[in-house]
Parts: structure tokens; sequence; C-alpha cells
């Protein structure tokens, strides 16, 4: 069954409500935050750990959990920081949640503040939003002007939301990168540990969680931990804002609940794959760094973390890239090789060399111009890649390029044997 | 990561205009005494607007000077950053063309196609009027309306080769071509028929204060003390 209306958070997603105050209050916004701000830090995040949210960013950390590990003393200011950096190729979710929905964003940074005892919020939107960043902020300055941020406000909890931004940099998703960013210097990841919980921006505590958790925080407060944990499946909780793009007859976002089958997602909201189900040649389930899945494997897949996982792959940000037989998938990873090595940040020589490398490889394979041992070589340099650099873009890199030769080693063997054929042919 | 040099013919001198000089002491103000180097990115982002589209050597020093950063630092932070183009572009557009997987699949590869054809054959090359440049950009996350091309501030998607050359033709005629999604659909919403958020019912201002149900000692008759009924703020 489809998740029902009544228990969708982002009821204008689309656009086709009014975006301002005065809508988002008519649609519950703003309703009751002070009475949960008065019951107090602790019952905050004892809530979003009763609902079982994880984080919506691609890594699946429970948020509730990430909040407790802020300190509740410390000389320093502590700080929420809000990572609107999507870039993930795929991902175009908390685009819609900013420039459609901004107050569930506002209200829940306030709340999620309150929580970590944070009096300071920054957002840091990729510099492209520009539109985007235009309509949250008139949304903040709405919020400001009724005071239901700032200082002295309505609620009782000093709040500032200063939104920032990047210029391009695909890096600066990651969370220390874009620590990096907002203190000025160019986005490369630090050293872990020390992790932001404890020497984050300008070296205080710091939270850093992606918009849709935070955007989901005032409807699991108001609603209660235990509907959103009834939602989804066990361990992979409440509804999720999914992404489809690519070979489907109608791409569009649209939230459902966790753990709803993919063919069923597809079909009822996105007019079907092109051509039909059995014209499916692939996924990529989670945005472009995760593995593919082959069409034999979709049937029955469900969208949740702990199902991909188990097929070697992941949810990431539930952002579904489908590919239809007429899709060359050799090039269409290569693609997906460039970008990550477009997006290297240099810093790691795993990475830096790697990702180049990579891309070099699989551009003369979708050619065909390669050896067939080369296709060994590639599984093992991808295997030197992950798990060596500071942060998860060498993995990020790596893991679509294993996908690539687990389910699709025989397509890349019959173009190296056509091109072959070709060449010989030509040669004789 | 790529290399990218200064260009080598540079203007002499830059400041900002009054207007961009009061937004960028707000913009500095809001980061803690000291930190001034936050700024830096939208300070800059701000220079390359008023330059006309890039960046310019004499740029980065006084946006350097002004937060107390050393140049070096700028010109890492300008050389890191892809948006910031550090050669003029074009006068009327400059065509940024998604080409990552999910608007390749689309058809980005044609979009890429019409810009040659009429633009210039490399992408940061200046048409031969100067009015028009372009590049191919690594995903700008709108991949549910794939292939979409990202023109100065906005954003113009689910495009055609001909759909894009309208939407040129618009600029060089010194028109204002619709944004967002070229077939008539809202946003990212699905095409045609929609699937979801069709209850009326949230959207008539009933959810409102529905949460009180779940709190009973916000039920009538119930321990009432110490929560007294939330102020509404007027909308």
């Amino acid at each position: 069954m489809l998740l029902e209306d009544k228990d969708r958070i982002f009821q204008n997603i689309y656009g086709f409500h009014d975006s301002g105050l005065k809508g988002a209050q008519s649609r519950g916004s703003w309703d009751g935050t002070k009475f949960f701000i008065d019951k107090g830090h602790d019952w905050i995040i004892s809530e979003v750990k009763t609902s079982g949210l994880r984080g919506r960013g691609g890594a699946g950390f429970p948020t509730g959990l990430k909040w407790s590990f802020m300190p509740k003393a410390d000389s320093r200011p502590s700080y929420l920081v809000i990572n609107a950096d999507e870039s993930e190729p795929g991902s175009c979710k908390d685009r819609e949640i900013m420039r459609n929905d901004p107050h569930l964003l506002i209200e829940g940074a306030l709340l999620a503040g309150f929580a970590m005892r944070a009096h300071t919020c920054y957002i840091y939107i990729r510099g492209e939003f520009i539109r985007e960043r235009e309509r949250l902020q008139r949304a903040v300055d709405e919020a400001y002007a009724a005071k239901l941020i700032g200082k002295n406000n309505v609620h009782g909890w000093d709040f500032d939301f200063y939104i920032a931004h990047g210029a391009g940099a695909y890096i600066c998703g990651e969370e220390t990168a874009l620590l990096e960013s907002l203190e000025g210097r160019k986005g490369q990841p630090r050293l872990k540990p020390p992790f932001p919980a404890n020497v984050g921006l300008y070296g205080a505590p710091t939270t850093i969680n992606n918009v849709e958790s935070i955007a989901v925080v005032p409807d699991i407060l108001r609603r209660g931990g235990h509907w959103f944990a009834a939602l989804g499946l066990p361990n992979n909780t409440g509804t999720k804002l999914f992404q489809i793009s690519g070979h489907v007859n109608r791409p569009c976002v649209v939230e459902e609940e966790m753990g709803i089958p993919l063919r069923q997602l597809i079909d009822e909201h996105c007019g079907g794959v092109r051509g039909g189900w059995g014209n499916l040649l692939a996924v990529i389930p989670g945005g472009s760094s995760m593995p593919l899945i082959p069409a034999d494997l979709c049937d029955t897949l469900t969208m949740d973390f702990d199902s991909l996982t188990k097929l070697k792959s992941g949810l990431g940000t539930a952002a579904i890239i489908v590919l239809d037989k007429s899709a060359d998938v050799i090039k269409a990873i290569a693609r997906i090789a460039y970008f990550y090595k477009h997006e290297s940040c240099g810093q790691c020589t795993p990475c830096r060399e790697g990702t180049g490398w990579m891309w070099r490889v699989l551009e003369r394979m979708a050619r065909g111009e390669a050896e067939k041992s080369e296709i060994d070589r590639l599984f093992d340099v991808s295997k030197q890649i992950e798990g060596h650099t500071i942060c998860a873009l060498g993995d990020a890199a790596a893991w679509p390029v294993q996908g690539l030769i687990r389910h699709f080693r025989p397509v890349i063997e019959a173009r190296i044997d056509a091109y072959q054929a070709a060449h010989k042919e030509a040669a004789e | 990561m790529g290399v990218r040099r200064l260009h080598p013919d540079q203007p002499h001198g830059f400041s900002f205009t009054p207007e961009n000089l009061a937004w960028a002491k707000e913009t500095i103000a809001k980061y803690p005494a000291g930190k001034e180097a936050s700024a830096i990115i939208p300070l800059l982002w701000r220079a390359q607007e008023q330059l006309g589209g890039w960046l310019s050597e004499p740029a980065l020093r006084h946006v350097a000077d002004m937060l107390g950063v050393a140049y070096i630092r700028a010109y890492e932070v300008a050389t890191f950053y892809t948006m910031f183009q550090l050669s003029p572009v074009g006068t009327k557009a400059h065509v940024q063309v998604c080409g990552t997987t999910p608007c390749m699949l689309r058809g980005a590869e044609g979009l890429i196609e019409v810009c040659k054809r009429r633009i210039a054959e490399h992408p940061h090359e200046l048409s031969e009027d100067g009015q028009f440049s372009w590049e191919e950009v690594e995903c700008l996350g709108a991949c549910a309306n794939a292939p979409m091309v990202q023109i100065w501030k906005d954003t113009y998607e689910d495009l055609t080769p001909e759909a894009l050359e309208k939407i040129l033709g618009a600029f060089a005629r010194g028109a204002t071509p619709k944004v967002g999604s070229q077939i008539g659909r809202k946003n990212s919403s699905p095409e045609g028929a929609q699937t979801t958020l069709s209850d009326p019912t949230l959207y008539d201002g009933s959810k409102r204060g529905a949460w009180r149900a779940r709190f009973p000692e916000l039920q009538e008759g119930g321990a009432a003390a110490g929560t007294k009924p939330v102020e509404e703020p007027k909308g």
C-alpha cells in the first residue's frame, strides 16, 4: 500500500501551495513549538531516538544518537550546521524542501538546535542553488520578523539561522570539508578524530545534519516518535523523499514509506520504466556512488537501508537512477567515474590518481579498446582506492566501478571482443 | 580536479559598488569576530557577479584585503571552487550544461551539440560576438528534471535540443525565457496527473492543533500545571 496523504510530512514539496509563513502555518508548521521546547532538551532527543530516524544525507546514522554526542556543558558555543550541499548525482530533494517547504526546515533547525544546546545554525547550500537560497532567505526573514527565531523570540531559546553557500565543489558535502569551506578555505576533508561533536566549526562542538533529517523533526515531535517508527520497516523507519531519474516515463521526487518495493515506486509514481518493466536494465539505487543493481535483482527489491546493503549497494540519498535496455551501462558508469575524477579534492594520492586512472580505463572499455585482463586490474585498483583515503570520496568512486564489474562483466568482455574483431578485420 | 589558472589579461583595480559593499559588511557580520574569512566565498561570488560573470585578480586581492587573509588563500579558494570563472564569459549568457549520468541518460549530449554549434567549439570559449559561452558542468541537482542547463541564476529543465535553441534565441534577442520545466509541469512533480497530495484536509487548516491530542496534560481536566496554551505567532 502506498503512503497515505495524511502521513506525508512534505505537503508542499512541488510548490503547488504557498511556501511562505502563512501557508506553512495553515499546514501545521510552527504549532506547539514552544511546548516542545518547554519539554526540554532530553525529551526532544528521546522522541527523535524513538522515531528511529536515520540521517537522510546518505550514511544513515541515527540522528537522535548523533545529537546526544554533543557536550552538555562546555565553555565554547555549540553549532548546528545543516548540510545543503546536495551534489550527489541523482539527488534533488533538499532543493525542493528549501524552495517549497522552507519553514519545516527552519522550525526543525530551532528544535534541533535547542536539543543540542546550540544558539547558532549555519546552513551551507551548494552554490548553484541560487534561487533556492533566495527562497530560503525569504522564509528566514519571515521567521525573524514574526519573532519565531532570533534573539528574544517567542520560543524562549535565542536562535540565529544564517545562510552560507559553496561554489561548486561536491566534496563540501563531506562534513569536515564543509566545515573547512565554511571557515573560508578550500574544501579538503579533515582527519577524524577529533569528530565535529568535539572539535567542529571554529574548533567548537558541532553537529552536521542533512536538510531532510532536520525538516522531519517538527512532525516527529507533533505526531510522536512512535508514529514515525510505525512507518516503514524495523530499523528503516519513517517516510523518505525518493528521487527517480533516468529512463522512467515520469521522473519525479516523491515522499513514500521507507521499504517501498522499487517496482511499486516506479510503476505508481513514475508511470513505469520506459518501455515497461521488462525493458529495465539496472538501477543505481542511492545516488551515483551506490553500486548498480541489475534488473533480475530488482523484481522484489525494497527501498531501505538494510535490504540494499545486503545486495552490496546502499540507499544513500534514495536517489534512483534508472537505466533501460537502450542505455550503455559502461558509458553510464564511465561518466560517473569522470564525475569523481573531477570532484576529487586532490588531498589523498589514491583518490587523486586513482579516480583519473579508473575513468581513463573505463572510457577505453566503453569503446572496447581494452584487454580482458584489465577488468581484473581495474577491480584491483578500485580496491586499492577504497578505504585508503581520508574521506569517503575514494569509496564513492570505487563502488560504482566494482558494481559494474560484478554484474556486467560479460558486457565489457563482449565489447572488447567486438572491438578486437572489427580491428582484426581492418588489419587483414 | 583540474588545473585552473587566472586569466593572463587582467583589468586594473576593483572595488565593490556602494550597494555591494554594504551587503558585504552585512555578510561578514554573520560570522564571529576573528572569523571574517568565512565570508570569502559569498564575497568572491558577489565580486564575480559585479564583474559580469568572471573573477579578476584585482577582485581577489580586494576581497582578501577586506577579510584580512593572505592573497594566496583567496587564490586557493578561487582556483579550487569551479563556479568561479577565471576568464570572461558571454555577455548575454554563459550556459552551464549538466553532463552527469542522470542528464546524460536523458539527452545531455544533444544539448552540448547545440552549444558547440551555436556558441563555440570548446567550453569556456567566447562566441564570435562575445555574447555567449558554455561549459559542461557536473551534476546540478535537478536530476528528476533532466536534462537541464543553468544560465546565470536560473535553471531550464526537461530540455530537448530544440527547446535549448529557443532559449538561446530568446537570450540573443534580449528576451526573458520561461525558467524551470519546459514541458509545463510544476517543479519535480510527475508530468500529468498527480499521484499524491490530493487530500484537501491537508490545506484547509484543520491539521493545526491536532498534535495536542497526544499530550494528556493538554486535555481538559488533565494535569495542566505549567502548560498554558501556546501563543500563536501572528502570520
